[in-house]
């Protein structure tokens, strides 16, 4: 047993070794081999300039991007408008990732067998998966109807090529020729200044910002995800250089379904700002901040005991806010922060909040009802909440580093923690599994990875993406009669990102 | 067989000989770059330094301006003048927007407010996005690529008098001046860029080039203050058919001018609402001289 532990070390050793030499043979190849870059294709097109001007790697913005972004996608060049163009041009790009990747997920439970028959017992086992694979497909079509009058309009599959609408909005620019005045409406991207839509990495854990979607186990609310696309109306104002940035946004509280079926009667508020400083050769710093603010229905009527999608009522409270900072160490390095602290009704920490069934892509199933298991709970005349309930509460923070070695090639490092500060099952708590443990929940992830992009033009760009994410959350894997439930989960994922 | 052989020999040295300049050109102008990375510019107390705007350059500006800074980006080719302008090719060390007098190498102040105002009707956009430090750099790495910094000083920024009052006896004085120097030629009598000589202007590279257009809301290149207005013409845009009307247009003249020229703006001023309420009509330019 011993001996065949040193050999699994020794193998382990051996592999680590191989893969750390393969990575510094490929990483010297193109560090030695980098071009110059050139333009990214919807945006490029129209106005000529490289994909490097408005995206510290692409799809993340440089400060020049989002000022870009802020104008409506103008360079305020007198040239916007479309009537200046091309007749043939057509501001369409795809965006689509074949990938390789490992998942390995530890704690799942399993069924057991003997003799071939089900012993009706389970076991705990680590499931380890790979395999070529796909991401979905991304058209985006965005730009100026007319002068200060543009648009954003993105179809999205997932893997299997179903769509939704992912982004579609009209904004009116520069009202009065003022640069503080522009207003938005339709389904978009919040004011995030570390967009999650802009995210650098695509793995299924390190792909998405925990701290934007972080919700404490058992918890209902769904509307509080600052990293979803949301439905609604934006006011953004900024100075003429864009140093000074404030918006305002008034949000369904629907997570983005169509339909007004899902939280209907509830909206939500989000503010954003942000002040940059000139920090010399360090480049420009910014910090700012967020704050989303929000109701969301609890109870939804039923016909047959089957909630009615669209007649939520009973809304709750929600909340989250947080500080912002971007910090530049020259042209190479620099470090984004995030930081959140948020705070849910204890009606949402008890599971109530959403109790219309989503298809994952906007629409709705209103085939289940509570309290049938897998179904949402509905917050029903009469409902009350089990004695010790609290309104869960928990504080996050996400640190990103980049080292931009040129244009054409980044490396990424991302820190997130989520830490409960206080769980919904209190002490006293007389529901089901009693009070909570105060770590229940808490996520802890690193992810790592690099983009290069061995050439770009005007026309289309291409990214050889490498990615580890490693993820870990306290206490939400099956236990049976283990000393803990903790999960941890990794992925390894290697692909070609492009976009024509 | 051996024939064609020997004819493919002697095509393939011809090509390798005829190809051997090429690389040892652009490895010559790339030495005349390192020769003057140590260039530096002067903005207030700040000090640009070329060598440190490489990595910005080559993230912001290379596209259009190019890695040797000839205006020849891979983007310079699908840019279709008048319509969209070329790159500037730096190399040649001539800018249109100067405070110094024609002929003459602007200021590092003039080149550092270029970058951040950008050009209307064209593809260079407002670069205010910079910190003053690294706009500074910039500064000192686009006047690396020209030898003329090494030879030559800046011209002496040109002296503009205060600005005086508008009245409308200016803005017709100034109305003389537009019918006297021809501005009409080019720009129009309405200022809507189609005089006579409109169709017809290219600029110092041969290249088609439009006048600017009064009329149509954009600013011009050099910038929207009543001061920029009156540089432009005093100094005049080198490298296009704009000339230098310092030695025609007396100071005071200048002024009148530029009152004049608000009035065929699209933005409301009050020089328009003065000729408005005047009912001053365009210059004729069939009118004996000075009897607009």
């Amino acid at each position: 047993m011993q001996a065949l532990r040193g050999l699994r070390l020794r193998n382990i050793f051996r592999f680590a070794t191989s893969l750390a030499s393969v990575a510094v043979v490929f990483a010297s190849v193109i560090l030695s081999c980098s071009q110059p870059a050139h333009a990214l294709p919807a945006f490029a097109r129209k106005y000529g300039l490289r994909c490097s001007a408005c995206h510290e790697s692409w799809p993340m913005l440089n400060y020049f991007g989002q000022k870009f972004k802020d104008n409506g996608y103008q360079l305020m060049n007198d040239r916007d408008a479309p009537i200046w163009q091309n007749p043939g041009y057509w501001p369409v790009t795809f965006r689509i990732t074949p990938i390789w990747h490992r998942v390995s997920t530890g704690k799942v439970e399993v069924d057991t067998y003997a003799g071939g028959l089900p012993t009706g017992n389970s076991a705990i086992q680590r499931i380890t998966s790979s395999g070529f694979d796909l991401s979905g497909l991304d058209f985006h079509t965005g730009g100026t109807l007319e002068k200060n009058i543009s648009f954003y309009v993105l179809p999205s599959s997932d893997p299997t090529g179903a769509f939704h609408f992912e982004q579609v909005f009209g904004r009116l620019d520069n009202l009065w020729g003022s640069p503080w005045l522009n207003i938005k409406l339709g389904r978009f991207e919040l004011d995030n200044l570390l967009s999650e839509k802009r995210i650098l990495t695509l793995t299924g854990n390190g792909g998405i910002y925990q701290t934007y979607h972080f919700i404490p186990v058992g918890d209902g609310n769904i509307f509080g995800q600052i990293g979803d696309n949301q439905f609604g109306i934006e006011y953004m104002g900024h100075s003429w250089n864009d140093r000074t940035r404030i918006s305002a946004s008034l949000l369904s509280s629907n997570d983005g379904n169509v339909n007004l079926s899902t939280g209907a009667n509830g909206y939500t508020g989000f503010f954003a700002g942000s002040q940059a400083f000139d920090a010399g050769r360090l480049g420009v710093q910014r910090v700012g901040f967020y704050a989303m603010v929000g109701e969301a229905a609890t109870y939804y009527l039923t016909a047959g005991g089957v909630p009615i999608g669209g007649s939520g009522i009973s809304n709750k409270s929600f909340s989250r806010e947080g500080f912002v900072g971007q910090f530049y160490f020259g042209p190479h390095v620099d470090v984004q922060v995030v930081t959140q602290h948020g705070s849910d009704n204890a009606w949402f920490g008890q599971g109530y909040g959403n109790a219309i069934l989503t298809d994952g892509n906007g629409g709705t199933t209103a085939t289940c009802s509570s309290p049938t298991p897998g179904c949402p709970l509905n917050n029903v005349p009469g409902t009350a909440l089990p004695a010790g309930s609290r309104a869960p509460s928990w504080n996050g923070v996400t640190v990103e580093t980049h080292y931009v070695y040129s244009p054409q090639l980044i490396f990424i490092n991302r820190f997130e923690a989520e830490r409960m500060s206080q769980q919904a099952n209190g002490p006293g708590y007389a529901g089901t599994g009693g009070p909570s443990a105060s770590n229940l929940g808490n996520i802890t992830t690193y992810t790592i990875g690099y983009r290069y992009n061995p050439f770009m033009t005007s026309r289309a760009g291409f990214a050889w993406h490498n990615e580890y994410n490693w993820l870990h959350q306290d206490g939400t894997g099956p236990s049976l009669g283990l000393s803990s439930a903790n999960i941890n989960t990794s992925e390894l994922l290697l692909g070609f990102d492009f976009d024509f | 067989m051996g024939t064609q052989l020997r004819n493919w020999s002697l095509l393939l040295v011809a090509a390798a000989v005829c190809a051997l300049p090429l690389p040892s050109l652009a490895q010559l102008t790339q030495l005349d770059l390192q020769s003057r990375i140590g260039t530096e510019s002067h903005i207030g107390n700040i000090t640009g330094h070329a060598k440190d705007a490489a990595a910005p350059y080559r993230r912001y500006c290379v596209g259009c301006h190019g890695p040797l800074g000839d205006g020849e980006g891979e983007n310079a080719a699908w840019m279709d003048p008048p319509l969209l302008p070329k790159p500037r090719n730096f190399q040649l060390g001539i800018f249109k927007c100067r405070s110094t007098p024609t002929g003459t190498l602007p200021t590092d102040d003039d080149l550092f407010d270029s970058i951040a105002r950008g050009f209307d009707r064209s593809s260079m956009p407002q670069w205010s996005t910079f910190t003053k430090q690294e706009r500074a750099d910039l500064v000192a790495w686009v006047k690396h690529f020209s030898p003329r910094w090494t030879n030559e000083k800046p011209g002496a920024p040109i002296t503009i008098p205060p600005e005086p009052e508008v009245t409308p006896e200016r803005i017709k004085a100034g109305r003389d001046v537009f019918a006297r120097v021809q501005c009409w030629k080019c720009h129009g009598v309405l200022g809507q860029a189609n005089g006579p000589s409109a169709a017809t202007l290219t600029d110092d590279l041969g290249r088609p080039i439009a006048a600017y257009n009064f009329t149509e809301g954009s600013r011009p290149k050099c910038g929207d203050t009543d001061r920029d207005i009156y540089r432009i013409f005093m100094t005049g845009l080198d490298g296009t058919p704009m000339p230098s009307f310092a030695d025609n247009i007396k100071p005071d003249e200048a002024w009148d001018l530029v009152f004049y020229l608000r009035t065929l703006m699209k933005q409301n001023s009050k020089e328009k609402q003065m000729a408005r309420q005047l009912g001053l009509k365009p210059v004729d330019p069939n009118a004996p001289a000075g009897q607009q």
